[in-house]
């Protein structure tokens, strides 16, 4: 898919309208992600129960289209998941980065998937991980 | 003079679509420069400096014809005060590490400006930790200009002011001279940082009376991996050396050492003289083009850019108002779309910018910006490569989702 499709597609729609845009008064995590050459800069909230699943997540910051989707797609896709089912989808982003994922991690990254060809640019990779990168470093403290 | 034939020079622009407008990053090279560095390599390659054969005592010459350029160029007192560094980051770092570490104290004051490349920041912090000396900005106005106010904190207490001739962000030149006549009023020394003016205008390093002049090759039609660093003589001559090891000396013995006549005291073990010859090369070049037609073919060019993009919806422009200021640099942000995402689209149309915070955190924090999108063009930039940069802008807030 080449940048202006993966844009009108997916990009844009979370970037303008994102559903997780938002701050939560008293998140279980919090941690504060940045490309610091970029300028993107983002904070994730998690809430998280007693039974260990993701009940609502949700960030703040600001960025560049393609780090900001990105940040809104993952939260869509880690709420109602464990903290494990939320890692594997982080290790099966990056494995898509890597471009060594396999069929069925690229098939439970569902819409994330449509940041592939995005992930694969030198140059943006670094804005479509940074929300993944962020949820990791705060789920494995 | 006729831009086809410029660009004929440039072997990447001549078979190529794309619009490089990112000069201020790095330049292009033309065949001349290219040529230069090949024969370096496949003519003389040896050793410079300690051979006793023909190919060696040759690359010794052509490394110190090439420092006796450089000295021309910007009109130093001899060639003796040019030390080749591998950029202006290096030569910045070495007058902080010597100069700096040997002669500022505790409660002396490093007067820099806010609007300095990180290059220029970086080592009067390390400086200022390490001897306890103070930091005081100079805070410019919108357009890039110091007010009196802001330069009278040029005092007693400065021992160093460092500052940048021309901002990569603003464009704007500063009135270097009018700061030297302050700092050695106060009897401090003045390093100019002239990364981003070299390339622009003809530089005289005696009449602007700096004491450090900083710059790197390879914005000025270079190669990458070497720049320069003048030094006035008096200071020279006191200065401690900065990297150690083979070449640098006269006597070594087990416990100590007595250091190479200058300038070779400031480089250590083998120096990079194929990309000298290649500096040399390109500043023949730039002079052969000449500054009156480089400022000039820059100034249309930019006018042009920024009357048009005055006129444009949902554009933000920073820096001077008089578009014969910017030194070719036309920074700006459009709402709504983040500058990556900017330099994504014009990407996408083959035209290069840059996009960040371009080395200068301090400054955008100052403009109370994250990042911005830059354009800057050399003289070998065109009217049609102008236009191709404008309709690319046109489309950006569409592709983002705007306005559909």
């Amino acid at each position: 898919m080449d940048l202006k499709t993966i844009y009108r597609e997916i990009v844009n729609e979370h970037n303008l309208h994102p559903e997780h845009k938002e701050s939560l008064v008293q998140p279980t995590y919090e941690l504060q992600g940045a490309n610091p050459t970029c300028g993107d800069d983002i904070t994730l909230q998690l809430e998280v129960g007693e039974d260990g699943i993701i009940s609502r997540g949700a960030f703040t910051g600001s960025g560049c289209a393609v780090s900001q989707a990105s940040t809104d797609i993952m939260l869509e896709l880690i709420e109602g998941k464990t903290k494990d089912e939320a890692l594997a989808l982080v290790k099966s982003f990056m494995a898509m980065v890597h471009g060594t994922a396999t069929e069925e991690e690229l098939e439970i990254l569902d819409e994330a998937q449509a940041l592939k060809d995005v992930a694969h640019m030198p140059a943006r990779a670094k804005c479509a991980t940074l929300a993944w990168h962020t949820l990791e470093k705060m789920l494995a403290e | 003079m006729d831009i086809k034939a410029i660009r004929n020079d440039f072997p990447i622009l001549k078979n190529s679509d794309y619009v490089y407008f990112d000069n201020a990053a790095t330049s292009q090279r033309p065949r001349q420069v290219i040529d230069a560095i090949t024969a370096f390599y496949t003519e003389t390659n040896a050793n410079p400096l300690r051979g006793l054969y023909a190919w060696s005592v040759e690359a010794t010459d052509r490394y110190e014809a090439a420092r006796e350029r450089v000295s021309r160029f910007i009109n130093a007192g001899s060639p003796e005060e040019i030390i080749f560094t591998r950029n202006a980051s290096e030569s910045l770092n070495l007058v902080a590490y010597t100069y700096g570490l040997a002669e500022l104290k505790e409660g002396d004051e490093i007067v820099l400006s806010v609007m300095e490349h990180h290059s220029n920041i970086l080592p009067w912090q390390m400086v200022a930790k390490k001897t306890g000396a103070k930091l005081v900005y100079l805070e410019p106005d919108a357009e890039g200009a110091f007010s009196e106010e802001e330069l009278a904190k040029i005092g007693p207490s400065t021992k160093l002011v460092a500052i940048t001739m021309t901002s990569n962000v603003y464009g704007v030149t500063t009135p270097i001279n009018k700061i030297a006549k302050l700092a050695h009023a106060n009897g401090a020394v003045i390093v100019v940082d002239g990364a981003q003016s070299t390339p622009h205008q003809k530089v005289d390093v005696q009449s602007l009376d700096a004491d450090f002049y900083a710059f790197s090759g390879h914005k000025l039609l270079g190669p990458m991996g070497i720049g320069a660093l003048y030094v006035k003589k008096t200071l020279l001559e006191t200065m401690p050396p900065f990297l150690t090891g083979g070449e640098m000396i006269e006597y070594v013995t087990r416990e100590s050492a007595t250091y190479a006549e200058l300038p070779h005291k400031f480089e250590a073990g083998t120096v990079n003289a194929a990309d000298a010859c290649g500096l040399a090369a390109a500043i023949d070049y730039l002079e052969t083009i000449g500054f009156d037609f480089i400022e000039a073919q820059e100034q249309k060019l930019t006018t042009m850019i920024y009357e048009r993009m005055k006129e444009m919806e949902h554009i933000t422009l920073y820096g001077p108002t008089d578009p014969t200021k910017r030194s070719g640099i036309i920074t700006f942000n459009i709402e709504g779309c983040h500058p990556h995402d900017v330099a994504s689209v014009l990407d996408s149309e083959h035209v290069c910018i840059r996009a960040g915070h371009h080395c200068a955190q301090p400054l955008m924090q100052y403009m109370g910006v994250g990042s911005t999108a830059r354009a800057s063009l050399y003289f070998y930039n065109t009217e049609e490569e102008a236009e191709r940069f404008l309709s690319a802008l046109t489309k950006v807030r569409g592709w983002l989702g705007f306005g559909s």
